[in-house]
């Protein structure tokens, strides 16, 4: 039951809106497309779901070539970021849309819907119609629809996006629980690093059109393959420095050294990009091997718990994230120290070399 | 907390209401006044009382009039309205035909209505009229000036083409309202096209259609130029429709009373058919 894309691609007037990509989603999984705006999300997904044909490739569901197949014949379900129900019809009647269209019987489609509206918390609300209800309710009622047909794929394309935050934070909490018995594919697509962190499963980061790396999310966030993949899956973005190594030592402009780690010892000597996320620069040091650096703040960002400070290293921008509320003169220079125990080195093609012990995060 | 009371308010309506008071309550008042009374010019009036409401509620003239003004305006809702959803629907959404097809649509709403009614006179009659020569010439026996039918069938043909653009241009525009999102969810769940058009489309162009039945309604229970120019009501009195009938009796015989009495009926049976339509179509609504 696993879905197979083999080198897909799709172009539209002659504009590449996704390279040949290569992916296999197990059954069962849940996967998360990550990237941002215009990577190629949504287009991945309707080419998953049969909503859109590939220009070259194909697509192969429990080994069978689906590529040419109509989306109503290949058993999926999507979710979209917009709360998608018919208007004049009842939550109920909304639900149990898909199963009518199916020609399921009433007493089976009957208990389904009442099992999928449990589950959903949306019992009480059966009768009304989708005006009638709060955001959240009218997503949960869309989600209903999506499960209730038992799909074999099942695409959520951004479906908290426009949500607030606290019906956001809410469904997202359900999300894993609704998914953990169903033997379904789903797919997630997201902009927020957090949610895939939060999700698990497998991420695949997306970057204008191209797959940059697909695994569990843990080693997709841990060992990212290349600076690109690090860097979708980075929020605030992670931060880069052109390095020089030099014998054991790494140097990073003309004063700011330190020792290479075991994972690192073994580079040759030359120059390499530092990639270090925004968590791992902070004001006190902290971690294994905390480096001081300089720089001059730009903004600093202070919320409830955290400080959020942006500032200048060597011409690189840069950002800390620090616990606790500290006060910055803007324009002024500050200390900061990174921990170049949790950094990342990539080579001049991008691609990564040494991960402090593969537990870069 | 007292309320704060802030009578500058009224300050700021003050314009809108004396403009509403000299082009609207003023006239209509005057209507009233003449509605009760009995004059024979010469600015004398005589207390007439509910007599001319008698006359015209009781008057056989009234009666045919008001039928034959039912007929035209049920008859072109049930042609404009349905027509104007299917050209809606067959008009392309997006590319350069957009813009050709909105525009053309919108060519007959910007002509005069009384070109409308002397084009559409040319257009029909049986000895030079394109329309009116064509159908003689495939048989057909079509004098709108002397035959009964042939005058409803130009009459109702002349509105379908003149205001069915003003229906297109409303529910097309309640169409590309809909995200695109809305049809791919109903192709995943296998809805045919007929369940997209009553589930999908039809629901979200309810508001602006009830905006459209309702223009509809009051403009063709108003019509006059049009009819007016095309057959001045005739053959007889076959196409006098109501405001016609109206002008004939307050200019035509300068019987201000029952005009005004006609009138003010006239204007609350619009009213009251505007409230019933708009209750009706909007009863599901919260």
């Amino acid at each position: 039951m696993a879905l197979e894309l083999k080198s897909v691609a799709k172009q539209v007037d002659g504009e590449v809106h996704i390279h040949p990509t290569d992916l296999t989603l197990a059954p069962g999984s849940f996967n998360v497309l990550l990237g941002t705006t215009l990577s190629g999300k949504t287009t991945l997904m309707q080419l998953m779901a049969g909503l859109e044909r590939p220009t070259s490739g194909q697509i192969w569901f429990n080994g069978r070539d689906v590529t040419g197949v109509s989306v109503q014949k290949r058993n999926v379900s999507m979710v979209y970021q917009q709360f998608i129900n018919y208007p004049n019809l009842s939550v109920y009647a909304n639900i149990a849309s898909p199963l009518k269209l199916a020609r399921i019987d009433k007493a089976e489609i009957n208990r389904r819907v009442q099992e999928m509206a449990e589950l959903m918390r949306l019992t009480p609300m059966l009768d009304r119609r989708p005006s009638e209800l709060s955001g959240g309710q009218q997503q949960r009622t869309a989600m209903a629809r999506a499960l209730v047909k038992d799909a074999d794929v099942v695409l959520l394309d951004e479906p908290l996006a426009n949500l607030d935050f606290k019906l956001r934070e809410e469904l997202r909490d359900e999300l894993p629980r609704l998914f953990a018995d169903r033997n379904c594919i789903a797919v997630y697509a997201t902009t927020e690093p957090m949610e895939a962190l939060l999700f698990g499963g497998n991420t695949a980061t997306l970057h204008e059109g191209r797959v940059t790396q697909f695994g569990p999310t843990m080693e997709s966030y841990q060992q990212p393959k290349d600076l690109i993949s690090a860097q979708v899956f980075s929020e605030p973005p992670m931060n880069s420095a052109k390095v020089t190594k030099q014998g054991g030592e790494f140097l990073l402009g003309s004063s700011i050294r330190w020792q290479a780690d075991a994972s690192t010892t073994g580079l040759a000597d030359g120059s390499y990009m530092l990639g270090v996320r925004p968590h791992r620069v902070t004001i006190r040091p902290d971690g294994a091997q905390p480096v001081a650096i300089r720089g001059h703040v730009r903004i600093a960002e202070l919320s409830g718990s955290e400080s959020t400070v942006h500032f200048d290293l060597n011409g690189n921008d840069w950002v800390s994230l620090s616990t606790g509320v500290h006060d910055f003169d803007i324009g002024a220079e500050a200390d900061f120290h990174m921990d170049v125990s949790r950094a990342m080195y990539f080579d001049d093609a991008g691609h990564l070399v040494g991960a402090a012990g593969g537990r870069a995060d | 907390m007292r309320k704060t009371v802030n009578q500058r308010a009224w300050l700021f309506i003050l314009p809108v209401l004396v403009l509403v008071a000299f082009n609207a309550i003023l006239p209509l008042m005057t209507v009233v006044n003449y509605s009760v009374q009995e004059t024979f010019g010469n600015n004398e009036f005589f207390w007439a009382g509910l007599i001319w409401f008698e006359q015209v509620i009781g008057s056989p003239r009234f009666h045919d009039s008001l039928i034959r003004q039912l007929i035209f305006t049920f008859s072109i809702l049930a042609i404009e309205i349905p027509l104007g959803v299917i050209i809606a629907l067959a008009m392309p959404r997006k590319g350069v035909w957009v813009s050709v097809c909105l525009v053309l649509m919108a060519l007959p709403l910007l002509i005069p209505w009384n070109v409308v009614g002397a084009m559409w006179n040319i257009f029909a009659l049986p000895d030079i009229g394109l329309m009116g020569y064509t159908l003689n010439a495939i048989g057909f026996d079509f004098n709108f000036t002397r035959q009964i039918g042939d005058a409803w069938f130009t009459l109702l043909l002349m509105d379908v083409w003149h205001w069915t653009s003003l229906v297109v241009l409303l529910a097309y525009a309640g169409l590309v309202s809909i995200p695109d999102a809305y049809y791919q969810a109903a192709r995943i769940d296998g809805a045919s096209s007929w369940a997209i058009f009553r589930y999908i489309q039809l629901p979200k162009m309810k508001r602006v259609l009830t905006i459209a039945v309702l223009l509809r309604f009051m403009d063709s229970f108003n019509i006059y130029t049009e009819p007016f120019v095309l057959t001045g009501g005739g053959p007889g009195n076959s196409t006098t429709l109501l405001s016609i009938d109206l002008v004939k009796i307050a200019l035509g015989q300068f019987d201000l009373g029952p005009a005004a009495a006609m009138s003010l009926i006239y204007f609350l049976i619009i009213l009251l058919l505007s409230w019933v339509f708009y209750t009706l179509m909007m009863r599901n609504e919260e």
